[in-house]
């Protein structure tokens, strides 16, 4: 279990002509432990920027990360985290990719291919453990990835689109089975993505990001849907429409600023 | 099957037109040999056993060169590709060595290292050493920035990373740039004989052009293009095992 907090987190980026470009600005943000958090917001607001702070692979420019209240220093050894791309080793087959944070770690071979065995199981992959990632589909690899940042059991769990690459049936089917393996797991989400649908139907509480350069958080909205929930029936439900307009009516706007600037100066 | 026959076929025509012409004198056989003479001089030095021992100095100069040259090239690509400081200090260095035009070491080497294998090696090294090194170099540098941050957010450490992914990504570079270097290394091997030497596939070629035997030139060929054409196959075996991790056709070494 694990609680996460940002304070007054300001990331700018140096450009190489030495210009800075702000991505997000004095953010404050707070995650109880084993709470799952979506973070929404127009495309170019600063979302991953957040999540590799938290991860400890970025330095926020001022302000501070805090693990259970003591400021993280360096990579966060607690987290684990879903990157957006594609981030499986190709020259590694799926046993080997999902054990080798079992194996940096220094556990002994025959415990990390059972544990490893077990997982890739667990994540519905049996009979492909010796499959190297690209003779797997998309959504496969995505279930190899998982596992992989799963086996080393991190109290705190990163995603920056996890499923953002994948069809709408294949990433149904895979956001049901997260919550199923994240459920009573105790495990701390911060989930971003631009999809509302995906942010409402995961998680406990959404937070909104403006439009950027410079983004802030604008609005947190609890989200009031008992668990466990059935993510493929869930979108028909009174309470998940009622947050989704709630939501909607302030995320349009920053879609739109954001869609006013990215078109007025062509940049991006 | 229709490509196979016709390429044949080609032979076929091209060795009947040169037997029957320089036969019949329209070719000279004093220049160009004659295919029944060249086939009978490679027999007799099978029969007589003479070539093994000139093939076993070739490959064994190859094998030295291709070994020691590629240590030596890992080695460094990976060295100045981590040490940002020192690719920059010596790149122009790098730039100059590698536009030598390598046949004129050999004299060098030849003063240095003698008439035996050893100058041999070395020249070949020269040849092999820059493709490792640069496909090394490459490798590590281009290895997917994803796939290092998520090998460090997996609890990598730096020699972990090394060792699970900037190796692989060079391995992959270097394996597929397998088939140069080793064709680089045969090349080394022969060019050092052929200037200066006392055994080898090279000697023998140097040694019937010195007395005017141009069947034994061309016979010297012969064996030499069965050797690489036996050795590039078995490479390509080997290539294809190690690569075994890659979709077949595609370049993939997590760099994109």
């Amino acid at each position: 279990m694990a609680e996460v907090s940002l304070s007054e987190v300001s990331i700018s980026y140096r450009g190489t002509d030495g210009s800075e470009y702000p991505a997000v600005r004095e953010i404050d943000l707070h995650l109880p432990a084993g709470r799952f958090v979506s973070v929404v917001g127009p495309t170019g607001c600063g979302k991953s920027t957040l999540l590799n702070a938290v991860a400890g692979l970025l330095r926020p420019t001022t302000g501070e990360v805090r693990i259970d209240g003591a400021p993280l220093r360096g990579l966060n050894d607690r987290a684990g985290y879903l990157f957006q791309q594609d981030a499986l080793l190709p020259w590694k087959t799926v046993l080997e990719n999902v054990e080798l944070g079992l194996r940096l770690r220094g556990v002994p071979q025959a415990e990390r291919v059972e544990r490893a065995t077990e997982l890739v199981r667990r994540v519905g992959l049996a009979g492909f453990e010796r499959s190297y990632p690209h003779q797997l589909s998309g959504g496969m690899r995505r279930r190899t990835a998982v596992a992989q940042t799963w086996i080393v059991d991190p109290d705190i769990l990163l995603m920056d689109e996890p499923f953002g690459a994948l069809d709408v049936q294949t990433r149904q089917i895979m956001e049901n089975e997260l919550l199923r393996l994240w459920a009573g797991s105790g495990k701390t989400v911060l989930f971003v993505t631009h999809d509302l649908d995906e942010a409402i139907s995961l998680s406990d509480e959404v937070v909104l990001l403006s439009a950027g350069p410079g983004s802030r958080v604008v609005g947190r909205y609890p989200v009031e849907l008992p668990r466990p929930r059935d993510l493929l029936n869930i979108r028909t439900e009174p309470a998940f429409s009622e947050s989704y307009a709630r939501i909607w009516a302030d995320l349009r706007e920053e879609v739109m600023t954001s869609y006013e600037r990215s078109t007025a100066q062509p940049v991006d | 099957m229709l490509v196979r026959s016709a390429q044949l076929l080609l032979a076929l025509v091209l060795l009947v037109v040169w037997e029957v012409g320089a036969g019949t004198g329209l070719i000279d056989p004093f220049f160009f040999s004659q295919p029944s003479a060249i086939a009978q001089q490679v027999i007799t030095w099978v029969v007589e056993g003479t070539i093994f021992e000139h093939l076993r100095v070739t490959l064994i100069e190859a094998l030295l060169a291709l070994v020691i040259g590629t240590a030596a090239g890992l080695g460094i690509g990976f060295l100045l590709a981590r040490v940002e400081l020192l690719a920059e200090i010596l790149d122009p260095y790098i730039k100059v060595l590698n536009s030598l035009p390598r046949v004129v070491l050999a004299p060098i080497f030849l003063l240095w290292f003698g008439l035996g294998i050893w100058s041999k090696v070395a020249f070949g090294v020269t040849l092999v050493f820059f493709i490792v090194f640069f496909n090394t170099y490459q490798g590590v540098r281009e290895v997917n920035r994803v796939l290092v941050d998520n090998a460090r957010m997996l609890g990598a450490k730096e020699s972990q990373l090394v060792r699970h992914v900037f190796l692989p990504s060079a391995l992959s570079w270097i394996f597929s740039s397998l088939h140069v270097s080793v064709g680089f290394a045969i090349v080394g091997a022969v060019v050092g004989e052929y200037l200066g030497s006392s055994a080898g596939v090279g000697f023998l070629i140097s040694q019937a052009e010195g007395v005017f035997d141009t069947t034994a030139v061309f016979a010297g060929m012969v064996v030499l293009s069965i050797v690489v054409l036996v050795i590039d196959a078995a490479v390509h075996r080997i290539e294809r095992y190690l690569l075994r991790w890659r979709p077949t056709g595609a370049v993939d070494t997590g760099a994109n």
